[in-house]
């Protein structure tokens, strides 16, 4: 009697140890990289965070299936110095089955920002061995910001071009007004001299054709 | 013995200003020509044209892959026999002659009227690409004020569970040179359409560069100020910033490490005095145009030794701070190669985390290989080499926009970083354009093939017109391949070829000894037995070895282009393909057409002399006092 009481206690962990095996057709490879991730602060891998990471797995399960799972669902086993582990997930209705393999990568894809956040780790430092990650698309805003600068450079430049241009013109507009009253003032000053002499003012040597043309 | 070679030269007197003429026109401030502000704005603009992205670029790469150290040697000795005796002889030139580049080839002689049109020609073609290249820059700058900056991540694929194939397989920065900016095709005949934001990056640069030239030297004379001072600053923090970064004394030390034996090597010198020769931008006439606009008294050959030494050292620092950041960032790809090999060893053997680092790797490997060799070969371990990462693609455009925007994002706050960077080679190129397009003004108005009513303003408008227009072939899918090809062609045999009959023209032409009196006459001694070594012998004689070689190597070597190819077995390593057929008329337009402007001239002026027996004089007669204009008050 005693011995089919110990045979049927022991019976669970048995199933368990035969459920979670390396290679598991339903499980899944862990490996975490705490001391990358976090360097000084890295925490040591030890029952409590194993028992945190059973519990993230199993808010993820329950999350994603809408079903009750516990944390003795989830089963760790043939952990490694390097802190890999596999682990499975058993259906909360029958602990003896396994839930599929899809259902549980489905799961932790949906909720794996989530247990990064849980275990202070990212994609790279917490490593689902044959799980995707779904990457966060880069922040693209509505106009793209080269054009803005690109906007505010051209306006600059068409500005300066604008000024350079009018100020020539207003220039040569300024110089033939200055040039046209020299000639003037210095007509009317030859005249008044030569009137001053009484003398009658000889045009065939005025000023305004000097250079001879060629 | 005295060398007196001299070729016949009639009616040269009459071509050019007497000595008592300059006096004339210097003191009574007389002449159209426009004129330098101060002493400042004409070295700046020259320091600028002679600076360029071939000291940040192309120097440095020379050096680490010619002996590092050792190649100081050549560059120093081709420096001071060929650079500095060149540029002092296009300074006394033009301040001579006051002309630009056709106006002085055609003042000494009119059958060499094609050595300035060549200029033109070649300064046309360079500056269309070059401008290219800037507004590839400004792409960049553009879009360096964003963080994170686009480079540094791949985009995600369709189904949003990795990254873009072509990025996955080669790196963030190639993706975005490659296919971001370039959007380049597989080949130069696959020409693809127009990028339309490459447009707008030429716009951008095309427009920039009007604004800056769009009265001549008058504008570009204030823009110097700050595109000839600004890239010294930007070096300076750059040096600073990269010394503090790990790993960046590797670098300097593999830049500058000594190998004695590459002094044997032909090739070395043959970079080195090409190097010298295109560093100087000689034989595009700019050099000439704006010495032209000197006083007559300014002594050119201070400012020739000056400019050659602020050259070199400028070569050399910017290698320094070149190196100093591609140190760091192999350092980065060797920690991360390293890390990529331990991060495999521990996941294979279960090793807890930090128990293998790169010290204990190699004795960890050996003993893992005799116990489970078989599983260490299945890994494929990568061989992390220094040496490799720190040759890598370190030249040219690889240099700017794929090293070091890789170096960059992995500095703290990399937009700056990369703000300064883009706008220091903004401006190196920029006040190099200044010098090719004054290259290719001043002999359009010296030519008269302008209305002389047209203002300044639109002939310099309707040259950045009509270059963007030539320039939007660069914006194609094989825009990068094309600019390729002008690099290697119109930028190079031809300006060799115009260098040495510049050296000819006014050593034998002008005649040596009227040229050393006109140097007693501007700057008050005749030039010393260096100058007329250099001139009239080692110069000339340096310069026909380069263009020898230069042309033997060019038509031996296959004709081959590197291109960007996701389906070929090399990918991501640029590909080896060979041009078609037709790219060789190309190839002859770029370089023979140049080259050929000068004979083809001088036969053409000798059949318009023997068959049209006119008088010797042009239409307009060219004399000096049509030139100034008496002042409209007469001093009795």
């Amino acid at each position: 009697m005693l011995g089919r009481i110990v045979f049927f206690l022991c019976l669970p962990s048995v199933l368990a140890a035969q459920l979670c095996k390396p290679n598991a057709a339903e499980g899944f490879k862990v490996r975490l990289s705490i001391k990358t991730a976090l360097g000084d602060k890295a925490y040591e891998w030890n029952r409590n965070q194993r028992f945190l990471f059973q519990a993230a797995i199993a808010f993820a399960m329950s999350h994603h299936l809408d079903l009750e799972f516990n944390v003795s669902n989830i089963l760790v086993c043939d952990e490694t110095p390097r802190v890999s582990f596999w682990f499975v997930v058993t259906s909360p209705d029958d602990p003896s089955r396994l839930v599929g393999k899809e259902s549980v990568e489905l799961a932790v894809r949906a909720s794996r920002g989530r247990i990064n956040n849980i275990l202070l780790l990212n994609d790279a430092t917490l490593e689902f061995v044959g799980v995707l990650p779904t990457l966060a698309a880069p922040v693209k805003p509505a106009t793209p910001s080269w054009l803005i600068v690109f906007g505010v450079v051209i306006g600059i430049v068409g500005a300066g071009i604008v000024f350079l241009l009018v100020s020539t013109v207003v220039q040569k507009k300024r110089k033939e007004n200055e040039v046209a009253e020299e000639e003037d003032d210095d007509e009317e000053a030859q005249m008044k001299r030569t009137a001053g002499n009484e003398g009658i003012y000889n045009t065939s040597f005025s000023e305004s054709d000097r250079n001879t043309q060629m | 013995m005295r060398l007196k070679l001299k070729l016949p030269n009639p009616g040269l007197d009459d071509r050019i200003p007497s000595h008592g003429d300059l006096e004339k026109m210097e003191k009574d401030e007389a002449g159209d020509r426009p004129q330098w502000d101060n002493k400042a704005q004409y070295l700046l603009t020259c320091v600028g044209f002679c600076v360029g992205l071939g000291n940040v670029w192309r120097f440095p790469y020379l050096c680490q892959s010619h002996g590092g150290g050792a190649f100081m040697i050549p560059f120093l000795i081709l420096l001071v026999l060929e650079g500095i005796p060149l540029l002092h002889l296009e300074f006394a030139i033009g301040q001579r002659l006051r002309k630009g580049s056709v106006g002085v080839w055609r003042s000494i002689n009119p059958y060499l009227a094609g050595v300035g049109i060549a200029s033109m020609l070649v300064s046309f073609l360079v500056g269309v690409y070059y401008n290219t290249i800037m507004a590839w820059i400004m792409w960049y700058l553009f879009n360096s004020f964003q963080d994170p900056l686009p480079w540094s991540q791949c985009p995600l694929n369709a189904n949003r569970t990795g990254y873009v194939e072509e990025c996955a397989r080669s790196t963030t920065v190639d993706y975005f040179w490659y296919r971001e900016t370039l959007n380049t095709s597989a080949a130069i005949d696959e020409s693809g359409g127009l990028q339309w934001w490459m447009v707008l990056a030429l716009i951008a640069a095309w427009t920039v560069l009007y604004v800056c030239c769009i009265r001549g030297i008058e504008t570009t004379g204030k823009a110097v100020y700050i595109t000839s001072t600004l890239p010294y600053l930007v070096l300076t923090i750059f040096l600073v910033r990269g010394l503090t970064l790990k790993g960046s004394t590797e670098g300097i030390k593999y830049l500058f490490t000594p190998d004695v034996n590459e002094l044997m090597n032909p090739s070395t010198w043959l970079d080195a005095g090409a190097q010298v020769f295109y560093s100087f931008s000689l034989a595009f006439g700019g050099l000439i145009s704006f010495s032209s606009y000197n006083s007559v008294h300014n002594n050119c050959e201070q400012d020739a030794v000056l400019i050659s030494i602020i050259n070199g050292c400028t070569s050399v620092y910017s290698a320094t701070v070149i190196y100093s950041i591609i140190g760091f960032r192999a350092t980065q790809k060797y920690d991360e190669c390293f890390g990529d090999n331990i991060l495999k060893l521990m996941n294979t053997f279960n090793y807890p985390e930090n128990n293998i680092t790169q010290s204990n790797y190699d004795e960890i490997l050996t003993h893992l290989n005799h116990t489970s060799p078989d599983v260490i070969q299945g890994l494929s371990l990568q061989n992390c080499d220094m040496q490799t990462f720190l040759s890598q693609g370190v030249e040219g455009t690889g240099l700017a926009f794929i090293v070091f925007t890789e170096a960059i994002i992995e500095m703290p706050f990399s937009p700056l970083w990369s703000v300064l960077f883009f706008i220091m080679l903004f401006c190196l190129g920029l006040s190099t354009m200044f010098g090719s397009i004054e290259g290719v003004i001043a002999p359009l108005l010296d030519l008269k093939l302008l209305p002389r009513s047209w203002p300044k303003e639109v002939i310099s408008g309707l040259t950045c017109f009509i270059s963007l227009a030539l320039g939007l072939i660069f914006a194609l899918r094989s825009g990068n391949y094309w600019l390729a090809l002008f690099d290697n062609f119109a930028g190079s045999i031809p300006l060799l070829v115009i260098g040495f009959f510049e050296m000819i023209s006014v050593v034998y032409i002008y005649g040596m000894d009227r040229f050393n009196k006109d140097l007693e006459f501007m700057i008050g001694h005749k030039p010393n037995i260096f100058w007329q070594a250099t001139w009239r012998v080692i110069s000339p004689l340096i310069m026909i070895f380069i263009l020898i070689f230069y042309f033997v190597t060019q038509v031996t070597k296959e004709l081959t282009y590197l291109v960007w190819d996701q389906e070929a077995e090399s990918f991501p390593t640029l590909a080896e393909r060979y041009y078609p057929q037709w790219i060789y008329a190309m190839i002859f337009i770029l370089a023979g057409v140049p080259s050929l402007a000068i004979p083809i001239f001088a036969l053409y002026k000798l059949i318009q002399r023997k068959f049209c027996k006119k008088d010797y004089s042009d239409s307009t007669v060219d004399t000096i006092s049509a030139k100034i204009q008496m002042s409209d008050k007469m001093k009795f």
